[in-house]
């Protein structure tokens, strides 16, 4: 194995690190639980820099990335993100990501940190006409701030007037108070809050994580790690790449039908077999579980009707809002009705759960 | 972090509490550490038997599951039942009040094989 990469910011935390797709990241700085319930209840602040950034560039830009994406670009404003998806000719997905429309012919990829090398050279194989794209992971720093607080906090260290900022729309070159660099902010998130995520140029990065957690003191607001960032993101039914999407799960599949636009004119990679789920529902379907008897559900157990395996599990835990065991499973879609019972392999035991509509979490 | 002194500790960091011809067995300070917010902790039944280095129950936390290994053999004579509710006491109290099973000594040598509370500090100093 290689050495780990670090973000900017990892010199001032003081966290437990995990290594995550290649990177050494702070999995929890006070506990899970408790950064999970200060950003639903306060905010919390997150180091996501090594999610990855690709420009795409050039006149031809949109019509390439209609090609690429299963989004319909079309309807995107200058200042405004839109949630998509990348698929392979299969309808299997590359990844799900961001775009950020900068200028005209002038677009901003996020994409997962583990998938960066993988989609940048995926992106680059289907370049035609004027185009280009770069990977320009190495000079942003990506910081999210989310939870109720979190615009009263950002707001201390700015003029600009942040309530302008809709959602899934963003500003660029926000002036920051003490800080060198101009930021782009956008109000997005990963955790089911209101709240924002901030690029910055990679030098100005220390500074602005100090900044923000000065700005928040009062609010009490707390540095979270990877282990509640995918609580928060799980409660709230975001998918997460590599347990509800992968190379072998469709979009349709995993319920995200409103980034599948297979009405758009451009022949996207994946369009056919996406159209067809779509017309005719998909053969398996992503569902929540709520466990009746006592056992987690995990990541890749399986799901059982009547002891045969009809799915497996995604993503499951101890949700700590609700308290109760719940997981996302992909399963068969004759057994994706809500209020079916289904039973998952708990390592030696077979245990019974229940079909339950997501989000586990909604906001207020 | 201050070990008992008079426990015993395995590499799979449980420790053991010998009273007399039985044994408590808990996991030490470390391994909650290591595992973070516990949530569920699933023991075995009085009665069952334990095999040495065999998985008897395990321990999950918010992110991740981790199996229970028998530090000696015996039989279960009784188990920790407060856990069920309350499996934040692993967390709050490993040495203490989280303790997990008791288990009758079937062979007494088992425990040499365990480790004092220094050599298993030099071990965790080390990981």
């Amino acid at each position: 194995m290689g050495e780990l990469r670090r973000t900017p910011i990892y010199p001032v935390y003081n966290a437990k690190t995990v290594d995550f797709g290649g990177w050494e990241m702070p999995v929890q700085f006070v506990g899970i639980k408790d950064e999970h319930h200060a950003t639903r209840e306060k905010a919390g602040l997150f180091d996501v820099s090594h999610m990855g950034e690709i420009l795409v560039e050039g006149k031809d830009s949109e019509a390439y990335l209609q090609k690429m994406l299963t989004n319909d670009l079309s309807k995107v404003s200058i200042n405004q993100a839109q949630y998509t998806i990348m698929c392979y000719e299969d309808g299997g997905t590359v990844d799900d990501l961001l775009v950020y429309k900068l200028e005209e012919e002038k677009y901003l990829l996020v994409v997962n940190a583990a998938n960066t090398e993988k989609d940048f050279d995926w992106l680059k194989q289907y370049v035609t006409g004027d185009v280009s794209v770069e990977n320009v992971s190495s000079e942003y720093v990506q910081l999210a701030l989310q939870g109720p607080k979190a615009e009263t906090i950002l707001q201390k260290l700015t003029e600009e007037d942040l309530s302008e900022i809709k959602f899934f729309r963003f500003k660029q070159d926000v002036e920051l108070k003490g800080i060198e660099h101009g930021a782009l902010i956008s109000r997005t998130g990963y955790t089911g809050e209101d709240g924002f995520e901030i690029y910055i140029d990679q030098s100005s990065g220390v500074d602005l994580w100090k900044a923000i957690l000065e700005a928040g003191e009062e609010f009490e607001v707390t540095p979270v790690g990877l282990g509640a960032r995918d609580t928060l993101r799980f409660e709230a039914n975001l998918a997460l790449y590599g347990q509800e999407l992968s190379k072998d799960i469709t979009p349709v599949e995993a319920g995200l039908n409103f980034a599948v636009k297979v009405k758009k004119e451009a022949d996207f990679n994946g369009k056919e077999v996406l159209a067809e789920q779509k017309a005719n529902g998909p053969k398996r379907k992503l569902v929540g579980l709520e466990m009746i008897d006592k056992g987690i559900p995990r990541h890749g157990y399986d799901v059982l009707k009547d002891g045969e395996t009809i799915g497996f599990v995604t993503s499951g835990t101890q949700s700590p809002t609700l308290g109760k065991n719940v997981g996302l499973a992909l399963v068969n879609t004759e057994f994706a009705n809500e209020g079916e019972f289904l039973d998952v392999q708990v390592r030696k035991r077979t245990l019974q759960a229940k079909v339950v509509p997501t989000p586990f979490y909604k906001r207020k | 972090m201050s070990l008992p002194k008079d426990y015993r500790y395995s590499k799979e960091h449980e420790w053991v509490k010998v009273e007399g011809d039985k044994v408590r067995i808990g996991i030490t300070e470390f391994a909650q550490d290591e595992l973070g917010d516990i949530v569920f902790v699933e023991l075995p039944e009085e009665g069952d038997e334990l095999e040495l280095d065999e998985p008897f129950g395990s321990v999950e936390s918010v992110k991740t599951v981790s199996e229970l290994y028998a530090p000696i053999s015996g039989k279960v004579v009784e188990i920790n039942e407060e856990l069920e509710d309350s499996p934040e006491l692993v967390n709050e109290s490993p040495f203490e009040k989280a303790w997990m099973v008791v288990v009758e000594l079937s062979d007494e040598s088992q425990l040499d094989d365990l480790m004092d509370a220094d050599a298993y500090k030099e071990m965790t100093d080390s990981e």
